[in-house]
C-alpha cells in the first residue's frame, strides 16, 4: 500500500468532489497508477480501491475491460502502429509487420531489456494522417516505414521521443476555402 | 460553393489562444445574447436553427434538449461525448486543438439553456495530447471567471448578473470504443466498465447517477455559438433545410489531400473527394465509398454520382451520415481484406453484454477470414448475409447494427467479389438434397469434400 504520497491522496480528494461519488474518479486514479508504474499490479488495483471506496474486484474488472490499461509490464516506450481501415490503405500492416521485425517481438510483448512494447491498435482518430503510428502519447502521421525505423533510431540514441515531423495545420482547412 | 462559411473551425490564426478568441467575440456575443433571453427561449432558438447532432444519429438538438425536466429537486448532468472511436472519424480532434473555446462556450450555451449543474466532457484515453489541450483552455476559462461561480458577476447583459452557473470537469477515457455510445458513456464516467444500459429509462428522465442528464457531441456543441450569433433562422437557411449547417468530413483513404473540411450539409460527395480532398491518386476509379464512418453501409463507386452528405438524402442514397467520416477506396482495394479488419474491430470492441452481438460478431470474423484465405464456399456468402441480419435489432446498444451494417450491404452490393474468392468445390452429379441447402435442391450443387479445417 501507500503508492500516493500524502500531497497526492489530497489533491485527489480534492479532484474526487467534482464527482458526486469517489467511485467516478476510478479512471482517473487508475491512470495516475498506471504513469507512475508503468502497468496496474495488485498493489495498485488495492490502493485504487481503497481511494475510490470500491471493492477491488469491480477495480479489476474495469482494468480488464479498458485496453488503454495494462495488466502486465510494458516498454519505457510503447509503439503502437494503427491497422485500422484508412491507415490499413494507406500501408499500416507493412509499417506493423516492419516495426515488429525491427524491435524483435510480437503484439503487447516487450523488449527483454523493457525499452519497446508494442501493440497492433485500433482507430486512434488520425485518418487523415495515414498511416500513423503512436509512441506513448506522440502520435507520428503520414509516417513511412524508412521514417518511422529513424524515430526508432532516436529513441534509441537519445531516450527520449522526438517530436514529431507532420503536424496538422489549419491552413490545410483554408485551402479547401480558397478552391 | 462560392462562399462556404466556417463556422465550427474558422480561419483565424492562434484561435486556440483565449486572447484571440476574446478578441474575435468569445464569451461575449453569443454567451451574451443567450444570458438576455430565457433559458426555454434558448432551447427554442435551437429548435429553430435545425440543429442536428454530430455524433451519428443526427438528432435534432433543441428537441433533445427540451426533454430535460425543468424542475429543480434532482441535480442536472451534462455529459459531452468526445470519445470518437469510429474509425475514418477524426473531426472533433480538430476541434480539441484549433478551437476549444468555442466548444466550451457552447457548453456554457447549452448548460443555461437546460440549466445544468454539472458539464463533463469525456474524451477518449488515446487523445491524451488533446486532453491536456481541453485541459488548459478549461483552466483558462475558469481563470478569467468564465466558467463556474464567479458567472455571475461575468455576464451581464442587462445590467444585472446572471442567476446562472455551471461547472466544467474534463474527463480522460481509457480505449474502449463501446463507451462512445451514449448510456456507456455514462457508466464509464461514473467509475464502471463501459457496458451500454437499457433504454428506457431514457437519460433525460434517469442518467448520470440516476439524475436528468443530456449527452452531447463535441461539434453539436462547438454549432451552438454560431446559432446564437446569427440567430436560429439565418442557420437554418445555411445546407440542407431537412439537416441544416455545416459538418465537418474527415477524409481519408485513397485520395490525395486527406483532411478535415467544413463544408454545408448538402454538398455533393463526389465534390468531396475530387474537389477538395483533390481526388484519387494516380486518376484511379472509385471502387467503395464509405460515407459516415466505418459502421455505416459502403457504397458502390457507381452509386456515387449525385449523392449529396446530409442525414436525409445519404439515407434514400441507401447508407447514413454517422460522423461524416469519408472512406474512399480505389479500385485496386481488396473488398474483402478490408471487410474482414472491419468485422474484427467490431468483435475486438463489442462488450460482450448480448449474446447476438458477443457471438455474432466472432461469426462474422471467422467467416470473412475464410473469404479472406480463399477458403469459403459458396453457401458462406448467404450465411454471412444471415448472421448479420440476425445481430440487426437484437442488442441493448447500436453497435449491432454498426457491426452488420458494413458486412450485409457489402455482400449486397459487392456479391461478386464473395462469389471471386469461393473455392471451387466438387460438382455432384446427382442433386443431393442433405446438402442442397436453400438451393432447391434440384439443380446440381457444389460442395466441399473432405472439409477441411479452418481458421
Amino acid at each position: 500500500m501507500a503508492i500516493f504520497s500524502d500531497a497526492e491522496l489530497q489533491e485527489i480528494s480534492e479532484l474526487q468532489k467534482r464527482y458526486p461519488s469517489p467511485a467516478a474518479y476510478l479512471l482517473p486514479v487508475l491512470w495516475r497508477l498506471q504513469d507512475k508504474r508503468g502497468w496496474l499490479d495488485d498493489e495498485a488495483m488495492e490502493e485504487a480501491a481503497a481511494v475510490c471506496q470500491v471493492p477491488k474486484s469491480h477495480v479489476r474488472g474495469v482494468v480488464s475491460f479498458y485496453t488503454m490499461f495494462f495488466e502486465k509490464p510494458m516498454g519505457k516506450f510503447h509503439v503502437q502502429v494503427c491497422t485500422n481501415v484508412s491507415c490499413m490503405l494507406c500501408g499500416g500492416e507493412e509499417l506493423l509487420a516492419d516495426m515488429k521485425q525491427r524491435l524483435g517481438v510480437q503484439n503487447m510483448e516487450r523488449t527483454p531489456d523493457g525499452m519497446f512494447s508494442i501493440e497492433e491498435v485500433e482507430c486512434m482518430g488520425a485518418c487523415g494522417g495515414a498511416p500513423m503510428m503512436a509512441i506513448n502519447e506522440t502520435f507520428f502521421e503520414k509516417i513511412s516505414t524508412q521514417e518511422a525505423n529513424e524515430v526508432i533510431d532516436q529513441v534509441v540514441a537519445n531516450g527520449n521521443i522526438p517530436t514529431p515531423k507532420f503536424v496538422q495545420q489549419m491552413p490545410e482547412l483554408s485551402e479547401a476555402a480558397n478552391k | 460553393m462560392a462562399d462556404t462559411p466556417k463556422l465550427v473551425l474558422p480561419d483565424i490564426p492562434g484561435l486556440r489562444n483565449i486572447d484571440t478568441y476574446i478578441a474575435n467575440g468569445g464569451y461575449k456575443d453569443a454567451i451574451g445574447k443567450a444570458f438576455s433571453m430565457a433559458p426555454a427561449a434558448v432551447i427554442d432558438e435551437v429548435k429553430k436553427s435545425g440543429l442536428r447532432g454530430r455524433g451519428g444519429a443526427a438528432f435534432p438538438t433543441g428537441l433533445k434538449w427540451s426533454f430535460m425536466p425543468k424542475g429543480k429537486e434532482k441535480k442536472k448532468y451534462l455529459l459531452i461525448n468526445g470519445d470518437e472511436s469510429e474509425p475514418g472519424s477524426f473531426k472533433d480532434r480538430q476541434i480539441f486543438e484549433f478551437n476549444p473555446h468555442q466548444m466550451i462556450e457552447g457548453i456554457l450555451i447549452a448548460s443555461y439553456a437546460m440549466q445544468i449543474d454539472h458539464a463533463y466532457i469525456y474524451i477518449r484515453g488515446e487523445y491524451a495530447h488533446w486532453v491536456k489541450m481541453v485541459e488548459k483552455a478549461v483552466a483558462e476559462a475558469y481563470s478569467r471567471g468564465f466558467i463556474g461561480s464567479r458567472m455571475k458577476e461575468m455576464f451581464k447583459p442587462s445590467g444585472e448578473g446572471v442567476e446562472f452557473s455551471v461547472e466544467i470537469t474534463v474527463h480522460k477515457g481509457a480505449g474502449a470504443y463501446i463507451v462512445g455510445e451514449e448510456t456507456s458513456m455514462m457508466n464509464s464516467l461514473e467509475g464502471q466498465r463501459g457496458y451500454p444500459r437499457f433504454k428506457p429509462p431514457f437519460p433525460a428522465n434517469s442518467g448520470l447517477w440516476g439524475c436528468p442528464t443530456t449527452i452531447n457531441n463535441i461539434e453539436t456543441m462547438t454549432s451552438v455559438p454560431p446559432i446564437l450569433k446569427m440567430g436560429g433562422e439565418a442557420y437554418s437557411k445555411i445546407g440542407d433545410p431537412k439537416h441544416p449547417g455545416t459538418l465537418l468530413f474527415g477524409v481519408s483513404g485513397h485520395v490525395n489531400k486527406p483532411g478535415v473540411y467544413e463544408l454545408p450539409t448538402g454538398t455533393p460527395l463526389l465534390d468531396i473527394i475530387n474537389i477538395h480532398a483533390g481526388g484519387v491518386p494516380n486518376g484511379k476509379k472509385i471502387k467503395l465509398v464509405i460515407p459516415g464512418g466505418s459502421s455505416m453501409p459502403p457504397l458502390r463507386g457507381d452509386q456515387l454520382e449525385g449523392v449529396k452528405m446530409d442525414a436525409e438524402n445519404l439515407k434514400a442514397a441507401g447508407s447514413a451520415i454517422g460522423t461524416g467520416g469519408i472512406m474512399v477506396m480505389d479500385e485496386d482495394t481488396d473488398i474483402i481484406h478490408v471487410l474482414t479488419r472491419i468485422a474484427k474491430f467490431y468483435w475486438h470492441e463489442s462488450c460482450g453484454q448480448c449474446t447476438p452481438c458477443r457471438e455474432g460478431t466472432g461469426w462474422l470474423l471467422k467467416l470473412l477470414k475464410r473469404f479472406d484465405a480463399g477458403e469459403a464456399m459458396e453457401s458462406d456468402i448467404d450465411l454471412l448475409h444471415d448472421v448479420a441480419f440476425n445481430i440487426e435489432g437484437r442488442t441493448i446498444c447500436a453497435l449491432g447494427e454498426a457491426a452488420a451494417w458494413p458486412v450485409r450491404f457489402t455482400v449486397e452490393r459487392f456479391r461478386e467479389e464473395f462469389q471471386k474468392r469461393v473455392k471451387p468445390g466438387l460438382i455432384l452429379e446427382s442433386p443431393n438434397r442433405v446438402h442442397s441447402l436453400r438451393k432447391g435442391g434440384l439443380e446440381p450443387v457444389q460442395v466441399h469434400v473432405p472439409v477441411v479445417e479452418r481458421v
